[in-house]
């Protein structure tokens, strides 16, 4: 099996050195009712737990994508990748590297967000939004330098270097998310933390995205976290890959293995039950049931309740996450 | 697969929307004609803008201004409807066709109990009484698949999921057991989990019920696993129409197979992506001749002068190169 893997592993990336590391991270929230009201009812602090427990590496010049649906706790850790939000508990550290300019340090980090008409300013020309890290990093000598760079960023990107005296209106969702990734790129960025970054943009848009985005990963060496819940999409980028439910991961490891031999019940399913121009009519079930509150997450597997092998056991203990090859798994069953 | 039936249920023809803006008219739907068959699942597909929910919305009357249809009839069970006074396409709205949008939480009224939303509804269109009306309400929700129908009926919206909420707001297109329901990105704001029970629903219910369904969506996995036909729409025309499985696995327009090709695979990783370069035109810059031309790798002179037409058949592209013969121009 380990043979296997090896010829599995992802033959574009260069690097096997760890570029994030985070040892089980945790993020909860505090959703309680004032004080006052919950001292009168009663009633106990509710606690809601968005990420637990997760942990997982980063090969640099690689994708790892995390897969969930909405509220599993995939945009939080996202948050606490970049540093927008602080772990509860748990550790997410970023190794030094030799960055692409020659310095060694932290990987630069930069967000590429979902909705590309909320992302930019509207009353800041292109060039103006290119150049603002430009000039707040200090990262060229004076103005000709930076619009030469925002020239050159706009053409990496697939525009033309007339574009940067324009407005965002003016442009289509599929060119703004272009203008997003030259934002990002501008910082001299190694790692990119990519958040539903074609989810707003029409299919032959995002195959103009997706594509530059492998190009740019080619050319710049760039490492991404890719967060979907398009598993299409994330066959298509991903070296390694997290399955998500309620907060923790249920599968993990390399792409190709987990999308051609899934374990979980919960990927099963969700590969089973996604629209399929290829296979229309195969035989199918829905998926039954919805996904839980994370505020009171079921006892056991938190997917019991929607699961057809689920056992007296999986209502009791929880599984956890258990290294079988190369893909680790929380299931009883696997 | 339902064979066109001697009576279309819907039929649109030449359907022309004109929107009067500041700068000219701006032609949003150009030249649009398809017929759904009772109990048939149409699939419209396009990208943002092609014009697919406006097509909807001209359909069940709720175009604003200042659009306005400005060519072209539509006709549903034989009557002319587009021309209808606005009291009588009122009557005709919800009673014989329904419409179900992309967002549960904006179609359903935040401060009535679901329940009394659905009898209000049945109410203005059926000739029961309250007691009635409720009953069926209750069995409206069962149907749907809504668990412990009896106390959720008197739930407000806000206490119901996205999946559940989009559970009742089909129930409300089905009040009145119309003949035809336009349902706009039904499953778009919906989990891939939910999505799918949301659309084996529609399916059980158009061949239980004999509804037709206009099924609005950009994505082509929905369209290839719910509909009986697909409409491909792009820069305001439909361009290529035929059954599911012929256009999805044998696309005869170029855009259609551009757009097949750019769907990434769960099966099979590619290195490169199929992309049409390019993008969809304004509708102030749609180029003469074919509107697709300038992003066509099959593009002659002769396409950038003449419009090509869509033939009414079967499995039909408005190509003047079709990538198969069996197109019968």
């Amino acid at each position: 099996m380990l043979d296997q893997a090896s010829t599995l592993a992802p033959a574009r990336a260069a690097g096997d050195d760890i570029i994030l590391d985070v040892e089980a991270a945790c993020c909860r929230f505090d959703v309680s009712a004032p004080a006052l009201s919950r001292l009168i009812s009663k009633e106990p602090r509710r606690i809601l737990r968005a990420v637990e427990n997760v942990s997982f590496t980063v090969r640099r010049g690689t994708t790892f994508s995390i897969v969930g649906e909405s509220g599993c706790g995939k945009s939080t850790l996202a948050r606490m990748v970049v540093g927008l939000q602080r772990p509860t508990e748990g550790k997410l550290s970023f190794r030094d590297i030799r960055r692409a300019d020659g310095t060694i340090g932290p990987p630069r980090v930069q967000m590429i967000f979902q909705d590309p008409y909320a992302s930019l300013n509207p009353r800041w020309r292109v060039g103006d939004i290119i150049a603002e890290p430009i000039r707040e990093l200090n990262l060229r000598a004076d103005e000709a330098a930076i619009q030469q760079r925002v020239g050159d960023l706009l053409e990496t990107v697939g525009l033309s270097r007339t574009d940067a005296s324009r407005y965002p209106h003016a442009f289509s969702g599929g060119q703004r998310q272009r203008i997003s990734i030259a934002r990002a790129l501008a910082t001299e960025a190694d790692f990119l933390v990519c958040d539903e970054p074609t989810s707003a943009l029409d299919v032959s848009v995002q195959a103009q995205i997706l594509n530059l985005m492998v190009r740019l990963q080619k050319e710049f060496g760039l490492t991404y976290l890719f967060i979907s819940h398009n598993l299409s999409v994330v066959r298509h980028m991903s070296d390694d890959l997290a399955i998500m439910y309620l907060g923790r991961f249920v599968e993990a490891g390399p792409a190709e293995q987990v999308f051609t031999r899934p374990q979980h019940p919960y990927t099963r399913l969700l590969l089973d039950t996604i629209p399929d121009v290829e296979r229309p009519n195969r035989e199918r079930r829905p998926m039954s049931g919805e996904v839980p509150s994370p505020i009171s997450p079921p006892a056991g597997c938190t997917f019991n309740p929607r699961c057809a092998q689920a056992a007296d056991r999986c209502r009791v203990e929880r599984p956890e996450l258990r290294k079988l090859g190369n893909v680790e798994v929380s299931c009883h069953f696997a | 697969m339902t064979a066109p039936a001697a009576q279309p249920l819907l039929s649109v023809r030449d359907l022309r929307i004109v929107f009067d803006g500041r700068h000219g008219p701006l032609t949003a739907l150009d030249g649009v004609s398809f017929d759904i068959a009772p109990g048939e699942i149409l699939g419209v597909v396009g990208e943002s803008g092609a014009g697919k929910s406006l097509t909807g919305t001209a359909v069940i009357g709720l175009l604003d201004p200042p659009g306005r249809v400005a060519g072209g009839e539509i006709h549903l069970a034989g009557q002319r409807i587009d021309n209808l006074p606005a009291e009588q396409m009122r009557k005709l709205r919800g009673r014989r066709i329904g419409a179900i949008f992309q967002d549960p939480l904006t179609s359903l009224h935040p401060l009535l109990k679901v329940g009394d939303q659905l009898v209000e509804t049945i109410l203005t269109h059926l000739p029961v009484s309250r007691t009635e009306a409720r009953k069926r309400a209750l069995d409206l929700l069962k149907e749907v698949g809504i668990p412990a129908a009896e106390t959720r009926i008197d739930h407000f919206p806000h206490q119901f999921s996205g999946g559940m909420r989009q559970r009742v707001v089909i129930a409300l297109a089905l009040c009145a057991e119309p003949s035809l329901i336009i349902a706009d990105e039904p499953t778009t704001a919906l989990d891939v989990s939910i999505q799918a029970q949301i659309t084996t629903l529609l399916k059980r219910l158009c061949r239980e019920h004999g509804t037709a369904i206009m099924l609005v969506t950009h994505d082509m996995g929905v369209i290839a696993e719910t509909a009986d036909r697909v409409a491909v729409m792009y820069a305001g025309r439909i361009v290529e129409i035929g059954p599911v499985q012929e256009v999805t696995r044998r696309p005869s327009h170029p855009y259609t197979a551009g757009l097949m090709a750019s769907i990434p695979s769960v099966h099979v990783r590619h290195e490169h992506l199929n992309q049409i370069d390019g993008a969809m035109p304004r509708l102030n810059a749609i180029p003469p001749g074919c509107a697709f031309n300038p992003r066509c790798g099959r593009a002659e002179p002769f396409c950038r002068e003449h419009k090509p037409g869509l033939p009414m058949t079967g499995h039909a592209a408005a190509c003047h190169f079709p990538l198969k013969e069996a197109v019968h121009a």
